[in-house]
């Protein structure tokens, strides 16, 4: 199986009284609270963090988008992204991804992805969310009556401006333009793998289905919850008879390794309750834009509300809402199986556990969350590839992976010369 | 208070509910925010003295999905008229409140000829920075009732679903009433109606609560100046941002004694 290392870049100083004083982390959180400096030091911790876990043998590094909070300091990924591409030469590089509707013309995503396939030499995964509504209706205000349709329709765009040989019209119901031929085109024959994070709604599924891609539960809410969510996933899959393939599948995981349980508690609790009590403080009102949540979605979410089952937290519920119902100390964040603890053995048990019981080749783990120092990140990053990660190497092996980038022979890639400040190297 | 009658006609393809009640000379009535799930008192008053027909707007409740299809501020006004049409409205009195009172706004300005007098409640399409609108769509649950009623009851129970209703498809109909009002205003509520408010010829009467709490009362002016017809403007005490609801029987005496009663 692969094992992915996702950073979502939270900004890591929000003040210890942060939820009691401040209405929201999202959308309208202040601008007093953001530091320049600090983020300076803050972006380039990360950006070491992510070099590092390449370094360390991790199959691929993540990153996504979100605008106008502290929970993510990523309204743009492709930058990050292309600075790895710089710095890394064998690891996958996955961007979950850019938010499609945002973008006007949509051309713009097929052309920054295409740089980063061709920078990387086809090493890009390239995600396509929807997009939070804080994200897309409030902060950047998509209109929330379109906003699918609107994503649905610059989803044809970029995939055409990747696979048509000629310059032609797109003459689509929002957007119309006369001329589209992007160069560069990617490196990846007929385009970089497209992974699609997922909230559980019945569509998503549908189509991810339907169209091959990967589905991705990026649940902040551990196995136990994202079981039905999957499951629900594998349903559609079983009824479109398809595969059940696991690696047209991702899963999100927070995981906290130690040389013991206690001790991982101990070390990653801080972090965690940073990140399950200030990262995810979004004020209600920013949660549910109507339209944003399709009616096929929201029938099922009361339904599963009527019915009082396993995802009545989560099915038909908007991310600000499933955020404002999450468990904050560290007791019931463990308990929630919302962060995994323990030994390296503990951890490698119960990640085989959840990739077989969700049937997920794709995990990505956040080994950085919250206010995680750099020191304890390196830490709890070295210590999983060196003890866990050999220990799930075998999931899923009868399994080929058909989602996965197909970068040019290392033969053929250019050599990047190492970085040497002028002033250091006189 | 009895029912009215319900006639269906389709408008793109989209089964389209119109109520009709009374005798007397015809009125329109394009309902405000969250449309209207229920026959309410200021369409039974206005019943009394009038032939009140009520065309359902696409996407509020009896506009099934409608809205859908619906891309552009022309696309809505083709719909809106398309509908008055169907619901025998043209050339008679034309009323509306909040979203409905914009949209019949539009109508008198850009087909002059389809209403005869107009009447506006608080409507949507302006947006001033320095005094903007709330913003209906950022609300948390529980604000909504007192954001657009002065008696929040009022609206919770216009919103609550009556014995015999699917549980499941009556809470959705209320968002996708939202939902259609954010595709023609989304996300500022600014239509540049401005632009066009000199087009309108009709008498008009605007009126606002004196406790609208989503669109700012300066705004009565800028319709009041903006419009080449007469108008007039009457604040109705004790009302909210749908003041129709709050205050029935003042908004249907205002509205009466303005369009005539035969």
């Amino acid at each position: 199986m692969k094992l992915m290392w996702f950073h979502l870049m939270p900004y890591t100083e929000l003040p210890a009284d942060f939820r009691d004083a401040n209405p929201s982390v999202w959308v309208d959180i202040h601008s007093s609270l953001f530091d320049p400096k600090r983020a300076h030091l803050m972006y380039n911790d990360f950006m070491d963090e992510l070099e590092y876990a390449a370094e360390c043998g991790f199959d691929a590094i993540c990153v996504n988008e979100h605008h106008s909070n502290g929970y993510g300091l990523m309204p743009s990924p492709n930058l990050i992204a292309s600075s790895l591409a710089r710095r890394t030469s064998d690891t996958a590089i996955c961007v979950m991804g850019n938010s499609l509707a945002l973008y006007n013309p949509p051309t713009r995503v097929a052309e920054e992805f295409a740089m980063i396939d061709v920078i990387s030499g086809g090493r890009l995964i390239a995600g396509f969310p929807v997009g939070t509504p804080m994200d897309t209706c409030y902060a950047y205000g998509t209109n929330p009556s379109q906003l699918r349709q609107r994503y649905h329709e610059a989803h044809d765009l970029v995939v055409r401006a990747w696979t048509e040989k000629d310059t032609f019209a797109f003459n689509g119901r929002f957007n119309q333009q006369r001329y589209v031929n992007i160069w560069p085109r990617p490196v990846q024959n007929p385009h970089p793998p497209i992974w699609v994070p997922g909230g559980g709604s019945v569509e998503t599924w549908h189509w991810c289905a339907e169209m091959n891609y990967v589905y991705c539960y990026l649940s902040y809410y551990g196995y136990k919850a994202g079981r039905a969510t999957m499951d629900g996933f594998w349903a559609e899959m079983d009824r479109l008879g398809k595969d059940r393939n696991p690696y047209q599948a991702g899963f999100l995981q927070f995981v906290g390794v130690a040389e013991s349980r206690q001790q991982a508690f101990d070390l990653y609790g801080e972090a965690a309750e940073y990140f399950y009590g200030r990262c995810l403080h979004v004020d209600p009102k920013w949660a549910t834009p109507p339209g944003y949540t399709s009616e096929g979605s929201q029938r099922a979410g009361i339904e599963s509300q009527v019915k009082k089952a396993a995802d009545s937290g989560v099915r038909g519920k908007s991310t600000g809402e499933r955020f404002a119902g999450v468990a904050r100390d560290m007791d019931a964040i463990v308990e929630n199986g919302y962060v995994i603890i323990g030994s390296p053995d503990e951890v490698a048990e119960q990640l085989r556990e959840v990739a077989t019981q969700l049937n997920v080749g794709h995990l990505m783990l956040l080994l950085q969350y919250g206010n995680m120092s750099k020191d304890l990140t390196r830490y709890n990053t070295k210590l999983f590839a060196e003890k866990v990660m050999p220990k799930l190497k075998d999931v899923h092996a009868s399994w080929t992976d058909h989602w996965w980038p197909q970068p040019m022979d290392a033969s053929q890639r250019a050599e990047i010369s190492a970085f040497v400040p002028k002033l250091a190297a006189e | 208070m009895s029912e009215p009658e319900t006639l269906t006609v389709e408008v793109n393809g989209f089964p389209t509910r119109i109520w009709r009640k009374g005798n007397g000379p015809k009125i329109g009535f394009l309902a405000g925010f969250g449309g209207l799930p229920r026959w309410v008192p200021f369409l039974e008053e206005l019943a009394k003295s009038r032939t009140v027909i009520v065309p359902s707007l696409p996407g509020f409740p009896g506009g099934d999905r409608g809205h859908t299809v619906l891309d552009s501020h022309l696309d809505w006004l083709l719909a809106v008229r398309d509908i008055l049409d169907q619901a025998g409205l043209a050339g008679a009195d034309l009323a509306g409140s909040s979203v409905g009172a914009s949209l019949a706004a539009e109508v008198a300005a850009l087909w002059p000829a389809t209403v005869r007098k107009l009447a506006l409640i608080a409507p949507f399409g302006l947006f001033d920075e320095k005094n903007p609108p709330t913003d209906p769509w950022a609300q948390r649950g529980d604000a909504v009732p007192g954001l657009m009623c002065a008696d929040p009851e009022i609206w919770k129970a216009l919103k609550s679903p009556p014995e015999g209703a699917n549980s499941i498809e009556w809470p959705i109909e209320q968002v996708r009433a939202n939902e259609a009002a954010a595709r023609i205003f989304w996300p500022l509520g600014n239509t540049r109606i401005e632009k066009r408010l000199r087009l309108i010829k009709a008498p008009t009467l605007l009126l606002w609560g004196e406790a609208d709490k989503v669109m700012p009362r300066a705004y009565a002016e800028v319709f009041a100046k903006g419009i080449s017809g007469d108008t007039t403007t009457r604040i109705i005490a004790g009302a909210g941002h749908l003041a129709e609801l709050d205050k029935p029987a003042e908004v249907a005496r205002e509205m009466l004694g303005f369009l005539g009663t035969a």
